[in-house]
């Protein structure tokens, strides 16, 4: 059981990685002068988009998603519209806090907009594959004495979430360094330090598992 | 010795305060210029030359043109200076090699100390003495193209000029092209006597990619080429009856292996200087340049020019450059420059009667006259000439001794006093350190074991050493260094101080790993302290901070590191004050009986200054949560409009801001809008601690800050149609001091009468002390401050308020947690009030408000004040927030104290270990200097805020 559960995990952070990867790569064939520092904002949606669909795709088929009483179509729809409203929500809260931090406020909304829709991506979206919009579950989660994690799933949500907004927080400390690099413009060493966050954060959540396996005791559903 | 924490913590920051006295003293050992200019000689000789071209190539080193690159690359000046008719030297140049400071000493002949930056920074013109200036007295045109600094340094002083910035390193054709484009015309005309050309190209190639690249190579060939064009110009204009042209090549400084410059190594220093006029003989055979010294250029070309030597110059006349002129000429120019020195000399040394140079000088000028007296009886003989070179020789000897003289006692760090005042600023980091536990434990005391200390062996022995160090410093050196200057026991006192600091501070460290080794549990409540998140967060951004001074663009972008954190900060209690709440209502049950207890615990003892808004504001419990909420949020927003506010650093300062919109003329209605509610805002944050009295005082108060802003101008008394002559506003601002002392005498009467009755009713006497006090320095803050950055008080007013109603109380954060986040607050306060690391941010117009003239000290007072108001006002807050709880621990207050003075002392002193090591860098003067003031000033402010921490902290004694 629960090597199987780690082993699905452990897949499934290995496809996303690897469309991060692909994501990266596959423009540079497609789109003329491409480059991650020059076209930042095609790199950013192209990783956003191959992260979002990889997720939903992969939640979808291994049907990890809590399950649902009611099957109907409508509930199904109210449920997807909700996520949706949820996803726009947080890019706006994001975009908020972003502007809070000091990003400008009218100038360069639009990367500032796309590295709030990156870290949505990153953060929100796989919430919302795991627990769905479903408030409670997210605060059993992330609350203090949460990181009472009900399944793996919930271990690496919460450690590939932090590892993310980490990453983008430490990605702003070099901008204010006088060093004139293409990877100083604002958003991209934020946006680079979340991806480089996310990544690491899957890598480190199986290990993590894995490490403290003794220590963990998730109520099986 | 057994004491409380807060005045341990005072004791260490009033020790450190001395400490950094000290390595101030010594990092910038005052080298006052003297004013006016030199020794003015009635006759001066005949110019030597009549044109002279300098052509500086910035970061030119030595062997670009006498090493084998030189060859190479630059044929023209190499052949020139081999068999031409020229002089060459390698020109020595003083640390820091930087171009604005080379500038001064090649002008100049001086070397400029690093405070006489520092302290005119306001007035980048160049005031001292110099050849540009002399020049221009003479009547001499002067054209100049290249680096603007000259243009910045001698304002007015070129009848024409085209200055080049040298932002963009990264351009090294554009900046040369823009000189050499107005070469050609200028070489034609004759409007100009002295034409100056700056170089830049050489120095961005170097920082860009080093003195080995290939792009040197065909910068140089050019630079060859521009040195050839210049030199056929001014030969073909040569004709017999006037004196010849001169052509100067020099450098400002030269490069590191790295390309870079600013240090003391030897390819830094070694610039060349190439002398070439058809006035000079021709040479022949194997070529050797000598070293001279780079402020010999400024004498030398004054002499030759006939201009008076620059009064500060330390530098002498280069004996080659006059060796074709009779003999009674050389003996003259030499007496000019023995002249001017001596009194140079004279001026700036008391022991000068006993310098060798001075003596020598003495009698090379009996000899002088000697031999004058000989000379014009007619006597031509052999005798004569022989003996006129001895006095040469005796002139050149007693310059030598007389220039090394005044060169030592100038522009050199007085390393023992850095030493001495670091070591005790890092022993009383250690001490403050190592006494943590103790310090921040139930009973705030902290045992320092000085008094043993003082009795053991170790510290008789390193007393010793100490004192035999200092006879050993003080007698070889032969500088003056100002730790040797003050009087014998007091240095021997200081020294036996540092030595029992640092006894006791083992004996404390053995005692801390001995109590770490026992494994009884007696200990453990310091070892297993649980961090939160935010406890985390607060750890690692103070040391972060540290750390980030160690890069210059973090201490010139110091605000922003602020600001992130406090915007982190805020974040991270949101987060705190969420899972309080949302946990509240899912375990509703096991967590009501607690919070229904706190309000009813408030509501029964009717001394207790309450702090419930369930019970102040009449809310309700619900609401309650919803305002908890959103203080953080709020918190945050003000953060980012006051962020907007001013523009501050270096980067981004020159981006528009809301300050120069409201500040602008045409906005004045909004700005005067702006200023009535913020004075509204602060009346209704501030008068609810206050009593009557106070309350309409403060009232009377705005109203006359508004009307004194509205004197000044700055603002529109909305009945006043016609326009007002605009006054000083003395009376007004002295209306409002009128209050501020009377707010503060209420204050300070309460806080006395606290003091005297016993301890039943008088700590809520001295809560209310302390907040009148609080009150009474608002005010003076909100009359000081200028009238856009009136919003920034009253938004810290209300993130106080908020924190304190809603977070602070709510959550139970300790002292110390309390107090760092006072500390960020404050920091962060202090840059959204326009502050930077930079002294020209530094609002001095504050220290003439209510004064009719500038009276020094209250001048000085009100402006440091002003400057450092948020982290003033922050420390007086966690004050009053600490002492009027009496729900926290009796020690709090000390806790608090003992903070603060680990917060200040961190940063304090790695930065000054950080400056020692630093101190050859490129940007000690423009970056790290000002913040070391900085640091300076805001540890005297902290040991002043500790002192009142200490006066006001009398809830427990410790005792043996």
């Amino acid at each position: 059981m629960w090597d199987v559960e780690i082993r699905g995990m452990t897949s499934a952070h290995a496809i996303i990685a690897a469309s991060i990867f692909m994501a990266t790569v596959i423009p540079v064939v497609l789109v003329d002068n491409f480059s991650v520092y020059g076209t930042h904002l095609v790199w950013l949606y192209s990783v956003a988009c191959s992260v979002a669909v990889v997720n939903i795709a992969v939640f979808w088929l291994l049907g990890i998603s809590p399950p649902t009483k009611k099957n109907t179509l409508n509930y199904k729809l109210s449920r997807l519209i909700r996520s949706c409203v949820y996803f726009v929500l947080s890019c706006l809260f994001f975009h908020a806090v972003v502007v809070l931090y000091g990003a400008p406020l009218i100038e360069s909304a639009l990367e500032t907009f796309s590295l709030a829709v990156l870290l949505s991506t990153l953060t929100t979206l796989r919430c919302l594959c795991i627990l769905g919009p479903n408030v409670q579950a997210w605060i059993r989660v992330f609350s203090r004495d949460g990181w009472v994690a009900m399944s793996v799933w919930d271990t690496s949500l919460q450690i590939t979430s932090s590892c993310s907004i980490v990453g983008a927080w430490f990605g702003a400390f070099p901008i204010p360094l006088d060093w004139d690099r293409p990877w100083q413009v604002w958003p991209i060493s934020c946006s680079l330090g979340a991806t480089g966050g996310f990544l690491t954060g899957l890598l480190a959540a199986p290990l993590w598992i894995r490490w403290h396996r003794k220590q963990l005791t998730y109520k099986l559903k | 010795m057994r004491l409380k924490a807060s005045v341990f913590a005072l004791f260490c920051l009033i020790i450190e305060l001395l400490g950094i006295a000290l390595y101030l003293r010594g990092f910038f050992p005052p080298a006052e210029p003297l004013a006016g200019s030199g020794p003015n000689s009635t006759q001066l000789p005949p110019p030597l030359f009549k044109r002279v071209v300098i052509m500086l190539i910035d970061a030119l080193r030595e062997d670009f043109v006498f090493g084998p690159n030189g060859k190479r690359f630059m044929p023209f000046t190499r052949q020139i200076v081999e068999e031409g008719s020229s002089h060459g030297f390698i020109a020595k140049a003083r640390a820091p090699t930087v171009t604005m400071p080379r500038i001064k000493a090649l002008t100049t002949g001086s070397i400029p100390g690093f405070i006489d930056v520092v302290m005119n920074l306001n007035s980048p013109a160049l005031l001292e003495d110099n050849l540009i200036r002399q020049a221009k007295d003479a009547g001499k045109r002067i054209v100049f193209y290249g680096d603007d600094t000259w243009v910045r340094l001698f304002p007015r002083h070129f009848t024409e000029h085209d200055g080049t910035t040298s932002f963009f390193v990264s351009d090294y054709t554009e900046v040369d092209n823009n000189v050499t484009r107005h070469l050609d015309s200028t070489l034609k005309r004759a409007d100009w006597d002295v034409l100056i050309l700056h170089y830049l190209g050489l120095d961005h190639i170097g920082h860009i990619s080093g003195p080995h690249s290939a792009l040197i190579g065909p910068k140089l060939l050019e630079m060859d080429d521009i040195i050839k064009k210049i030199h056929t110009s001014l030969t073909a204009r040569e004709s017999e009856d006037a004196p010849p042209d001169l052509l100067v090549l020099c450098s400002d400084h030269g490069m590191s292996e790295t390309g870079s410059h600013g240090g003391s190594s030897e390819p830094e220093v070694s610039t060349p200087l190439v002398l070439i006029s058809l006035a000079f003989p021709r040479k022949g055979g194997a070529f050797q340049p000598s070293t001279v010294e780079q402020v010999d250029l400024a004498p030398t070309l004054a002499l030759a020019l006939a201009l008076p030597i620059p009064r500060n110059s330390v530098g002498r006349l280069l004996p080659a450059v006059v060796e074709q002129a009779p003999l009674r000429e050389q003996l003259r120019l030499l007496h000019l420059n023995g002249h001017q020195l001596s009194s140079l000399l004279r001026d700036s040394n008391p022991t000068y009667q006993r310098q060798d140079g001075y003596e020598l000088f003495r009698v090379a000028e009996k000899a002088h006259g000697n031999w004058m007296k000989l000379y014009l009886e007619g006597n031509t003989s052999e005798v004569l000439g022989n003996l006129g070179r001895k006095v040469l020789k005796q002139y050149l000897e007693a310059l030598q001794s007389m220039s090394l003289a005044l060169s030592k006692q100038l522009g050199r760090y007085d390393m023992y006093s850095m030493i001495v005042g670091m070591g005790l600023i890092l022993e009383v980091l250690a001490l403050l350190l190592l006494a943590m536990p103790e310090a921040l434990g139930g009973a705030a005391c902290v045992d320092v074991p000085l008094a043993p200390a003082c009795l053991s062996l170790p510290f008789c022995l390193l007393g010793l050493l100490a004192c035999s160090t200092h006879v050993l410093m003080c007698t070889s050196a032969e500088a003056n260094c100002y730790f040797c200057s003050l009087p014998w026991p007091l240095a021997f006192s200081a020294l036996l101080f540092v030595a029992a600091l640092l006894c006791s501070l083992a004996a404390m460290a053995g005692k801390r790993f001995r109590l770490a080794g026992d494994p009884r549990p007696k200990v453990s409540s310091s070892l297993d302290w649980t961090l939160s998140e935010l406890d985390i967060l607060l750890l690692t951004g103070t040391v972060g901070q540290t750390l980030s001074l160690g890069a210059s663009s973090f201490i010139e972008e110091e605000h922003q590191t602020w600001y992130f954190l406090l915007n982190t900060l805020c974040l991270a209690v949101f987060q705190d004050v969420c899972r309080k709440y949302f946990k509240e209502r899912r375990v509703l049950g096991e967590e009501r009986e607690e919070s229904s207890l706190l309000p009813s615990t408030t509501d029964g003892d009717p001394l207790r200054p309450s702090f419930s808004p369930a019970t102040e504001l009449g809310v309700s419990l619900g609401a309650e949560k919803w305002l908890a909420l959103t203080t953080p949020l709020l918190t945050l927003v003000c953060c980012r409009l006051l962020r907007s506010l001013n523009q501050t650093g270096v980067q981004w300062a020159h981006l528009p801001d809301l300050g120069h919109w409201l500040n602008n003329g045409e906005h004045k209605v909004f700005l005067s809008v702006l200023a009535v509610f913020s004075l509204l805002l602060i009346f209704l944050l501030v008068q609810r601690h206050c009593s009557l009295v106070s309350t309409i005082a403060l009232a009377l108060g705005l109203l006359g800050i508004y009307s004194y802003r509205a004197a000044v101008g700055s603002v529109l008394f909305p009945w006043q149609h016609t326009s007002r002559s605009i006054s000083k506003g003395t009376g007004e601002a002295r209306f409002v001091y009128v209050f501020v002392l009377g707010i503060l005498f209420t204050g300070v009467k309460d806080l006395l009468c606290s003091q005297v009755t016993a301890a039943g009713g008088g700590g809520h006497l001295r809560s209310r002390g302390l907040w009148e006090v609080y009150s009474g320095m608002v005010l003076l803050v909100a009359l000081l401050l200028r009238p856009h950055n009136l919003p920034t008080l009253a938004c810290c007013l209300l993130v106080q308020t908020l924190m304190v109603q809603f977070v602070w109380e709510r959550l139970r954060y300790d002292a110390a947690q309390i107090t760092i986040m006072h500390y960020w607050f404050g920091q962060a306060f202090f840059y959204f009030q326009g502050n930077s690391n930079n002294i020209a941010t530094v609002d001095i117009s504050v220290g003439f408000v209510g004064l009719e003239s500038y009276v020094e000290v209250p001048a000085v007072i009100l402006t440091a004040f002003c400057t450092y108001a948020g982290p003033v006002l922050w420390a007086c807050h966690l004050m009053c927030y600490l002492s009027s709880e009496r729900d926290r621990a009796a020690g709090a207050l000390s806790h608090g104290c003992y903070c603060l003075a680990v917060l200040r002392s961190v940063p304090a002193a790695l930065y000054v270990a950080l400056t020692t090591a630093l101190r050859y860098h490129l940007f000690i003067w423009s970056v790290f200097s000002p913040k070391l003031l900085y640091e300076a000033t805001h540890v005297l402010i902290a040991a002043a805020a500790c002192l009142i921490f200490t006066a006001v902290d009398h809830d427990h004694a410790c005792s043996l």
